[in-house]
């Protein structure tokens, strides 16, 4: 149709309050009712929302400085080790570090929610004395208020699709995708399918480095490439990778945070992590990128992988779509299982929803990347290596 | 111990729900069967376990349209030395906690917990609880809770 539009244009529409959001949701019945061509003339931006749990997550803190100062080598937040490795009061706690005295009930994932429910966080460090700075351990208590910075640092967060995971052995097992019982009596998902931030923009036309989106309710910055970023994955007809593909680094205020969209989670027998709520508005720039937002559940097909083999390389058992799990159950290889969502679908919901009030009030306006995420790439494994194996030949 | 009526269609049917602790020699008497067939109770068994140390326990809805024969179908079981305990444990769920995840109801058997279709809340079904509790460990907002 040749029709196109530009982010300065969108954003003169959000400045003068004309205009038209919607989420990745609505468009597909919008679009059904008023025809294609029309809605993609109509809508300027499309609202996507996830709020799965993320691990790969964690926050960077600068207390300022004590008198006398201290050079903060070994850190504690409420007994959960933080990495004090760079300059003497930054320090970088991890969504998954476990406490030292309450072990898998309470991590770094909690930390990080209690600061944003501004809630008081036991800080205590050692240190070696040095002339810059004498103090040797300090004890104290902080709030998010009194903090210099604090920021979220994701470095992989938004996955783009994710698998199924089921059990095929003969006693239960404990993952990260939940309790999963023995000879596929359930199978459990983990993604928010047809609003999902990544599926919606399968080839990151419009989402790269320096899109500003959602993040735990404020708003943040995608930053790089997230770890693992693989988009070479196998594809579907509609270019929708089967299976996990593309990931996000992000940023974002920890300050102007809330705790309706940072949540720690405890997964039994396997350890802390913490569900991220992101989302990130596309721009319908052109005629491709309004097909992709077009997305269906029954469009985009997901793996089913036994989780029962600890090894990397994990056996595929079939291929479903999220119309198929969303329905209660799928069959595998002749039986029927039950199915159940990890992330939450609501949460979602109300992320775009949220993201579109926002955009439609004039309190959030759109980028352009500066800069676009790799499209091809895979991801590599560690191998066990002797030093001669990667020395050099002259 | 009274769980009385319940169910929309049932007005005349008296429903209880116990938990039943037999020993070993009773676990392979047809003990169901005769409840059934000479006491002319329903029976429906929620939960059943049968521990290491061959103590079985079962959760059964026992339901009939008069009440005293639910009795007479107790005083048998106890005559046979079964333990009889009314169940007033409920499985709680913290709804400010909830994120609406669903991952409590990949563990739930009995279909009491699942995902609402077109509002994906959850929702809670009491009535098909069983108690096994296997959703308080799933929930990784530690969001539910059994009360005693
Ligand atoms: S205790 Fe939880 S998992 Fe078990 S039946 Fe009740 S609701 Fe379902
Ligand atoms: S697992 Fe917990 S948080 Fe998730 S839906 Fe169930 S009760 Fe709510």
């Amino acid at each position: 149709m040749g029709f196109e539009r530009t982010i300065e244009e969108i954003n003169e529409k959000i400045r003068s309050g004309k205009v038209v959001v919607v989420t990745a949701e609505e468009i597909i019945q919008m679009a059904e009712r008023d025809g294609y061509d029309n809605t993609f003339k109509k809508v300027d931006v499309v609202t996507t929302g996830t709020f799965g749990p993320m691990c790969s997550s964690g926050a960077f803190i600068n207390f300022g400085h004590s008198d006398p100062p201290i050079k903060m080598q070994k850190v504690w937040l409420n007994d959960v080790p933080a990495y004090g490795g760079i300059a003497a009061v930054d320090v970088y706690i991890g969504a998954t570090e476990l406490s030292e005295t309450k072990g898998f009930e309470y991590g770094g994932a909690h930390v990080i929610e209690d600061l944003i429910s501004d809630k008081p966080v036991k800080l205590k460090a050692i240190s070696y004395v040095t002339d810059c700075y004498p103090r040797r351990e300090i004890e104290t208590y902080i709030n998010r208020k009194m903090l210099n910075q604090a920021y979220l640092f994701n470095p992989r967060n938004a996955y783009q699709n994710y698998v199924v995971a089921v059990n095929t052995s003969d006693r239960t097992i404990y993952t990260y995708m939940g309790i999963l019982f023995p000879k596929m009596a359930n199978a459990t998902y983990c993604s928010a399918g047809q609003l999902s931030p990544l599926i919606n923009d399968p080839f990151y036309d419009t989402i790269g480095i320096g899109t500003k989106i959602f993040l735990g309710g404020a708003q943040g910055f995608i930053v790089w490439e997230g770890t693992q970023h693989a988009p070479s994955v196998a594809r579907n007809e509609r270019g929708i990778p089967i299976g996990g593909a593309g990931t996000i680094a992000v940023i974002g205020d920890l300050k102007t945070m809330s705790r309706r969209y940072i949540r720690a989670a405890v997964f039994e027998r396997y350890g802390v992590s913490i569900y991220i709520g992101l989302g990130i508005p596309i721009p319908i720039l052109n005629e491709k990128i309004f097909k992709n937002v077009l997305v269906r559940d029954e469009d985009i097909h997901v793996p089913v992988i036994d989780y029962s083999v600890g090894r990397r390389k994990r056996p595929v058992l079939g291929i479903v779509n999220y119309k198929q799990l969303r329905s209660g159950s799928i069959t595998i290889r002749g039986k029927e299982i039950k199915t159940a969502p990890i992330s939450s679908y609501k949460m979602a919901r109300e992320i775009a929803q949220e993201l579109k009030t926002w955009i439609l009030n004039g309190k959030f306006f759109l980028t352009n990347y500066v800069h676009p995420l790799p499209k091809e790439q895979n991801v590599k494994s560690l191998d066990i290596n002797t030093i001669d194996d990667l020395e050099v030949e002259v | 111990m009274k769980r009385d009526v319940k169910g929309k269609n049932q007005k005349d049917v008296f429903t209880k729900r116990v938990m039943l602790t037999f020993s070993r020699r009773l676990v392979s008497k047809p003990v169901m069967y005769r409840l059934i067939k000479e006491y002319d109770i329903a029976i429906n068994i929620l939960f059943a376990k049968v521990l290491p140390n061959e103590t079985g326990k079962l959760v059964v809805e026992f339901s009939s349209t008069d009440e005293k024969k639910i009795q007479k179908g107790f005083s048998f079981l106890k005559s046979l030395g079964v333990k009889i305990e009314p169940i007033s444990k409920e499985i709680i769920r913290d709804e400010e906690n909830c994120i609406d995840c669903g991952a409590c109801t990949s563990v739930c058997r009995s279909q009491a917990l699942s995902i609402d279709k077109e509002t994906f809340e959850l929702i809670f079904d009491s009535n098909r609880c069983v108690l096994c509790e296997m959703c308080i460990h799933a929930c990784p907002m530690r969001a539910i809770s059994i009360t005693f």
